[in-house]
């Protein structure tokens, strides 16, 4: 069944009886419906919060400043470095974890007991809780006893590398960490993509002898973008709103060097009580992934019909 | 390129061999680390170099399980077991909710096509994607006047935007997949919407129902900004009890390893158990697995 509209038109019989078979898929749908609801109203509340002077710990300044508060963000080196932050761990985790869940899935191809056993062993990174994967990093790379400690010490003899408690280095660990969470999510998507790929078009390359790399770069990674598209913006977007792991790793710090939108707008809020300024940030990171998540929905509902059409 | 020329080279073997030993390594590594590390002693812990070979100890798990720490120091509370029953209940509890309400939403929007509908669908499936505190931070606000701030409601309540879209889209890829052809014969024989929807729909989407429902337990289980904003200590799961631990008990290793094992070991389970499913659940069934 290619068309997922038949199904429906099938049944339509159900939906045309008398008053109440009329009114059941809406009395279905409602407790989703309340759930919308409970999305929007905060929403909304985040969307009026941010054009209000409005600090937890000066309640009589509280007032309708219009725009003002993202005007002032244009001239605020802290939101820039907000922004430079962001974009850059964004950067960083989604190519990386492109590349190298892309290279893995390559590695295990071949439906093998032994590539299907490892492929099941990667996805334990995954199922950890990013905040805990956070600490189980900071164990490692503890300055006392950290086995990553010790072997950058050992083995490349840099005796004072601090990981997250460096500024100039905490970035590479977070990145790192978000890495070994993360890349198993693109292994997985990539590898079912890769596998669900037609035959024939390898086979006749074979057949003909076309080198390996002309292939992958004319035939595998053409079939493949749909997946590879995918997948890319499913991290894009979770990687954007990262937390857990800077929040768990370093709350931020040190200095401002993680201070990425979400660490910021919740250390705005409980630490500095400006519910203005955090539900501001909120919002233009809210603007930022709505763009992206539009292009997601395309692209993600052009594969879900396929790989529904597929039965 | 897996079978092309280099696979069957002997020196292309050679390099694929060391890439996946090096892939393996790298992202089991930290869990075995940690594994080892629960089952030592401070004193062991803090040796250099670190030791691959040693004699395991439970006291880590004992003292977590029992509560107490005793030390030359005097004795120290653990309230670990709390946070773990509350991850327990906090994500069973919000996922049976979310597979009564979500499972008869997701029939509705696969059968029957209703502009409503799709447009739920598509506002659950935006929000999945906005960032969590734009909705938690002005929802904290509220949860203060309504009573409802630290209260397990509260968090199961708000629990549901994790686990609901989930199901949600799903759940209704399988009811899109079942032919509706086998419920109309039987609605032709003179039996109910319910009789139909509960004898014939439910169990030919009951493996993705299944699915949809592990998935969003390890969803439920793995979160952490939702319970970091809207509990505190006695209702927290581990995810942020262990943070907690972490801050409160800052040299105590052997036991923050132990913790650890215990906070990851079942949404590991559970994901090997459930790993058939996993790719389609991961990308909503965008891509089946």
């Amino acid at each position: 069944m290619s068309d997922i509209a038949h199904p429906v038109a099938a049944v339509r019989v159900h939906a045309t009886g008398p008053r109440s078979a009329r009114l059941l898929p809406y009395v279905l749908s409602l407790p989703a419906l309340l759930v919308c609801i409970g999305i929007l109203v905060p929403f909304g509340t985040a969307a009026w919060y941010s054009l209000q002077r409005y600090n937890l710990a000066m309640p009589f300044t509280r007032g309708f400043i219009g725009l003002d508060t993202y005007l002032d963000f244009l001239s605020d080196p802290d939101f820039w470095n907000t922004v430079q932050v962001s974009a850059i761990y964004t950067a960083a985790t989604v190519i990386l974890e492109l590349l190298l869940g892309l290279g893995i899935a390559l590695l295990l191809r071949q439906s093998t007991r032994l590539n299907n056993a490892i492929s099941v062993a990667l996805l334990m990174p995954l199922m950890t809780a990013p905040a805990i994967a956070a600490l189980m990093w900071k164990l490692m790379t503890n300055p006392g006893f950290g086995v990553l400690s010790w072997l950058v010490a050992r083995g490349l003899g840099v005796s004072d590398f601090k990981w997250a408690s460096d500024p100039r280095t905490s970035m590479l660990t977070v990145v790192l960490v978000d890495i070994w969470v993360y890349t198993p999510f693109m292994m997985i998507l990539l590898l079912a993509g890769l596998r669900s790929l037609p035959t024939q078009p390898f086979e006749a390359a074979r057949l003909d002898g076309v080198p390996g790399r002309f292939v992958f770069f004319r035939i595998t990674l053409p079939m493949l973008m749909p997946y590879i598209v995918t997948a890319t913006l499913f991290r894009l977007l979770d990687s954007i709103q990262q937390f857990d792991i800077v929040y768990a790793m370093t709350q931020g710090g040190p200095g401002d060097s993680l201070m990425v939108f979400q660490v910021r707008a919740y250390l705005e809020f409980f630490q500095y009580t400006n519910v203005g300024r955090s539900a501001a940030l909120m919002m233009i990171l809210w603007a930022i992934t709505y763009a992206l998540s539009n292009v997601f929905v395309k692209q993600w509902l052009k594969l879900r019909e396929r790989a529904h059409g597929a039965h | 390129m897996a079978h092309t020329d280099a696979h069957s080279s002997r020196l292309g073997r050679l390099l694929r061999g060391i890439a996946l030993t090096a892939v393996v390594v790298f992202f089991l590594f930290p869990i075995v680390w940690i594994v080892m590390m629960s089952f030592q002693t401070n004193e062991q812990i803090l040796r250099i170099p670190p030791r691959l070979v040693f004699e395991p100890t439970l006291i880590n798990y004992k003292a977590l399980i029992s509560g107490k720490l005793v030390t030359a120091a005097g004795s120290l509370d653990l309230p670990f077991m709390r946070n773990l029953g509350n991850s327990v209940l906090l994500s069973a509890v919000s996922v049976l909710v979310s597979l009564v309400l979500g499972v008869p939403a997701a029939y509705a929007f696969a059968r029957f096509r209703f502009r409503l509908g799709e447009n739920i669908a598509f506002t659950l499936l935006s929000f999945r994607f906005a960032p969590p505190l734009l909705v938690l931070l002005p929802l904290s606000l509220y949860f203060q006047d309504l009573g409802l701030a630290n209260t397990y409601t509260g968090l199961i309540w708000v629990y549901q935007l994790i686990c609901l879209p989930l199901i949600l889209w799903i759940v209704r890829g399988y009811f899109e997949d079942a032919s509706p052809d086998v419920e109309h014969a039987y609605r032709v024989d003179g039996h109910s919407w319910w009789r139909a929807f509960t004898r014939i729909a439910i169990p030919l989407a009951g493996p993705g129902i299944a699915a949809a429902g592990l998935l969003a337990f390890i969803f439920a289980w793995n979160n952490f900004v939702f319970a970091l904003i809207l509990a505190s200590a006695d209702k927290q799961p581990v995810t942020v009890g262990a943070l907690a631990f972490v801050t409160a008990s800052g040299i105590q290793y052997g036991q923050i390893a132990a913790a650890i094992v215990l906070s990851i070991l079942p949404t590991l389970a559970l994901a090997l158990y459930a790993q058939r499913w996993l790719v389609e659940g991961l990308s909503l069934g965008a891509v089946k697995g």
